[in-house]
């Protein structure tokens, strides 16, 4: 009997969180917007999307598999899928697919796979793949599909021509005074259901506060940094707004437009790339709504979300090594201390 | 509803055997006495192969001040001195007594009649302090402290508020709710006799609210008493580990060891140490039998036992039911903190708050895979310590940034590795490396 007995130190119950169920759990919150996607934009969206996570799925299993030889497979931790899924919903629907494929090579084996797998990546996999893909291929990483008639064939959307300038664009351009604010032609409405030009998953700001909120009721992620990312952008476009009605557009627009919500729900919580104190995350995501906003007023680009999210992706091990939790008892000797003076 | 304010997880309560009645474990044919019950230098033996015993008589005394003498729980013929493994799973010396009848030693009041503190007005702090000394009263929540050192602060420290510890956070274990339920004067009595050892006028009893029950109960009972206070506290884990508690409490938050609780002004005390003082002080019986919670999911009959110290464990599971078929892991203690055991004949000590059994499945880890950073294990460290970065730094043997980032404030409760969706032995890790910093502190202090 004796030696059929299980010793191990204790801990010896385990609350049931797993990696899987988390990865899985974000799937499951970009269901409403992939969903919106397919509508907006037809075939076009389904075949960047399964092309998207079919190939980060391949590259993270073949390299895992035949490079890195790891002992237990990776690929089933859903978190190749989740990649593939974000890197899809930052293309446009109407890119050529092979395009997409070097994107999902670029995420999964150079951002992610070199640096030792999950956990191990210093930037987004996904946010990189696209901003490798935005330099590489700038044309085609922003022709804009107008969303039409549901269901267009994957021929329309990519022939047909029919692109239109994003809501960003414009708003560039009238910051530099080519174009009115009226020139937008897009109303918040419109922006809310995603009925305006843009990448696959950033249309419907109303389906990314759904996945959103979804991920807050699972505790997946805590409120911190998309609440500080918006609020910020929101505060910031507003004061400029404010200076400059004719020059700089409504806070509103900032938000509901291009990868913002996408990115501040999404992106910028990407566990391994963000801070892990509470205190952390929010000057992480301050940082990342004052970046996002200048790059989109000054920049050369017309959107910065996935720009600022990984110029703080980079300062993330600098604050964490800042930004320590308080530890028991501190707040206690501190009082003491001033207590005595 | 109070609670404490960094950290904390709340595991599945699967307080199996909270309705059961406390009864009494048959006495073994054979009780071993390991000497070392306690923290602090282990006892000395004081009786020799062939002497008889009773119920009550000491067979080890204290080795020092902080240290306890052990009495015996039964009456017959002392065997042999040997060693034992213990719940600790390391050996230890040990006093093997076979089981003759059951004679006490006479001056033990075994009647059930109440003593209150005023039905013995000339009790001196003084006289209770030995009293509790004399009886070889340790804290029964599981850390064994000898008692008489909390109650004795270092000069110039001033106590306000007894703090009773009647949380019972971890999972499975019912002992103290019982005992509440079916004691409360007894353990009210023995709080009004700590709070006059140490010389303060208000206690505190923390109960944790999925208790309710037991809260009633001992609000309903303290109003008889002056200056004792029931606490109703928030269900999370670890509210009875004793720097938690009285953040609960009270609000203040002991520093960073070697701070002591009454550094804040507290002094703590499981709620089972104050049944136990009671009975020693007011019934002149000395510590040698406990509640100890028999449970677990395949258990046939969960129960709550008074089971005579060194009764070995084997004993109570079979009193219970028998050990399950699907048995894979026997814990003595909670699941949390407790200690798995390499075999079920390791006897109850002072400390021994219950034997948990696991069957095969769930005492299986999962794979570990890697560290994901989500922070999980930093939002539930209610220590406010990073517990993956000190579990990668003990990885990496970098002993002088472990102690840079705190690890010896680690209370080792778990709570981090419990919430951990890759499955990482961070405990382990952190333990390795606490006792490793803990060991190159000692040895530069005594340079």
């Amino acid at each position: 009997m004796a030696n059929k007995l299980t010793i191990s130190l204790s801990p010896h119950i385990h609350g049931g969180d797993s990696v899987k169920k988390n990865m899985y759990g974000v799937c499951l919150a970009l269901l409403p917007a992939l969903l919106c996607s397919f509508y907006f934009f037809g075939l076009g969206a389904v075949a960047v999307t399964a092309v998207s996570v079919a190939s980060c799925i391949f590259f993270e299993w073949a390299i895992g598999k035949y490079m890195l030889r790891l002992p237990h497979p990776t690929v089933t931790d859903g978190s190749a899928i989740l990649t593939g899924l974000l890197l899809a919903f930052n293309l446009p629907a109407n890119i050529p697919l092979w395009i997409v494929v070097i994107g999902a090579l670029f995420a999964i084996g150079v951002v992610k796979m070199t640096f030792g797998g999950l956990g191990c990546n210093l930037f987004n996999p996904a946010l990189a793949g696209r901003a490798f893909l935005l330099i590489s291929f700038p044309v085609q990483m922003t022709t804009w599909p107008t969303p039409n008639l549901p269901f267009l064939t994957i021929a329309d959307a990519a022939i047909d021509g029919q692109t239109s300038a994003t809501p960003l664009a414009v708003m560039k351009l009238v910051a530099k005074g080519e174009a009115t604010i009226n020139d937008l032609g897009t109303s918040i409405t419109d922006m809310l259901m995603g009925n305006t030009g843009g990448c696959i998953g950033e249309v419907s700001a109303l389906a990314i506060i759904i996945g959103l909120v979804y991920l807050l009721s699972r505790r997946i992620i805590t409120w911190h940094i998309p609440v500080s990312i918006l609020l910020t952008v929101f505060v910031f476009a507003g004061l400029m707004h404010l200076a400059s009605p004719t020059a700089y557009v409504a806070p509103q627009y900032h938000l509901l437009s291009g990868g913002l919500l996408l990115g501040a729900v999404f992106m910028a919580t990407d566990y391994v790339t963000s801070p892990m104190t509470p205190k952390g995350q929010i000057i992480y995501g301050v940082a990342i709504g004052l970046l996002t906003v200048v790059i989109r007023t000054w920049g050369a680009y017309p959107e910065g979300m996935s720009f600022a999210i990984l110029i703080m992706n980079a300062f993330t091990p600098l604050i964490n090594n800042y930004c320590k939790p308080q530890r028991f008892g501190e707040r206690q000797a501190v009082a003491k201390e001033g207590g005595k003076k | 509803m109070k609670t404490f304010k960094i950290g904390g997880v709340h595991p599945a309560e699967n307080k199996l055997s909270a309705a059961e009645p406390i009864k009494v474990a048959e006495l073994p044919k054979i009780a071993v006495f390991p000497v070392s019950q306690h923290i602090g230098a282990p006892a000395k033996p004081v009786v020799q192969k062939g002497d008889k015993v009773k119920v009550g008589q000491v067979i080890a005394e204290a080795g020092g001040f902080v240290s306890a003498p052990i009495h015996s729980s039964v009456s017959g013929t002392v065997q042999k001195t040997d060693t034992v493994i213990d719940a600790s799973g390391y050996k230890k010396t040990a006093i093997y007594i076979s089981v003759e009848g059951d004679e006490w030693e006479p001056g033990i009041d075994r009647t059930t009649n109440l003593v209150t503190l005023a039905d013995r007005p000339e009790l001196t702090p003084k006289d209770i302090i030995s009293k509790v000394q004399a009886a070889g009263i340790v804290g029964m929540g599981g850390a064994c402290f000898p008692c008489h050192v909390k109650l004795s602060p270092p000069p110039g420290s001033k106590p306000e508020w007894v703090i009773i510890n009647a949380v019972e956070c971890e999972p499975y274990l019912t002992a103290d709710h019982r005992l509440m339920l079916e004691h409360p004067d007894e353990i009210l009595v023995g709080v009004t006799l700590l709070m006059k050892a140490v010389g303060v006028d208000k206690a505190f009893i923390g109960i944790e609210n999925n208790k309710p029950d037991a809260i009633d109960l001992m609000t309903e009972k303290a109003k008889a008493y002056h200056g004792i206070e029931v606490v109703t506290l928030k269900v999370k884990y670890p509210q009875g580990g004793e720097k938690q508690l009285i953040d609960a409490v009270v609000g203040r938050q002991v520093p960073a060891p070697p701070a002591l609780p009454v550094s804040v002004g507290a002094i703590l005390q499981n709620v089972g140490t104050a049944f136990a003082i009671y009975e020693a002080v007011m019934k002149n019986k000395p510590l040698f039998e406990r509640v100890v919670t028999v449970t677990g999911k395949s258990l046939a009959h969960p129960a709550n036992l008074m089971v005579r110290m060194g009764t070995p464990m084997s004993q109570l599971i079979d009193a219970c039911g028998g050990l399950p078929e699907d048995t894979g892991k026997v814990i003595g203690g909670g699941p949390m903190m407790g200690k798995a055991l390499l075999d079920t004949e390791v006897p109850i000590c002072k400390g021994s708050s219950g034997v948990l059994i696991m069957n095969d499945k769930e005492s299986k880890r999962c794979q570990a895979e890697n560290c994901i950073r989500c922070g999980k294990c930093v939002g539930a460290c209610p220590m406010g310590l990073e517990p993956y970065l000190l579990s990668a730094l003990a990885e990496h043997h970098d002993w002088d940034a472990c102690e840079k980032e705190d690890i010896p404030s680690c209370i080792e409760c778990g709570s981090c590795q419990f919430t951990c969706p890759s499955h990482r032995p961070l405990l382990d890790l952190i333990r390795m490396g606490k006792s490793t910093v803990m060991g190159i502190i000692r040895q530069r202090n005594a340079k």
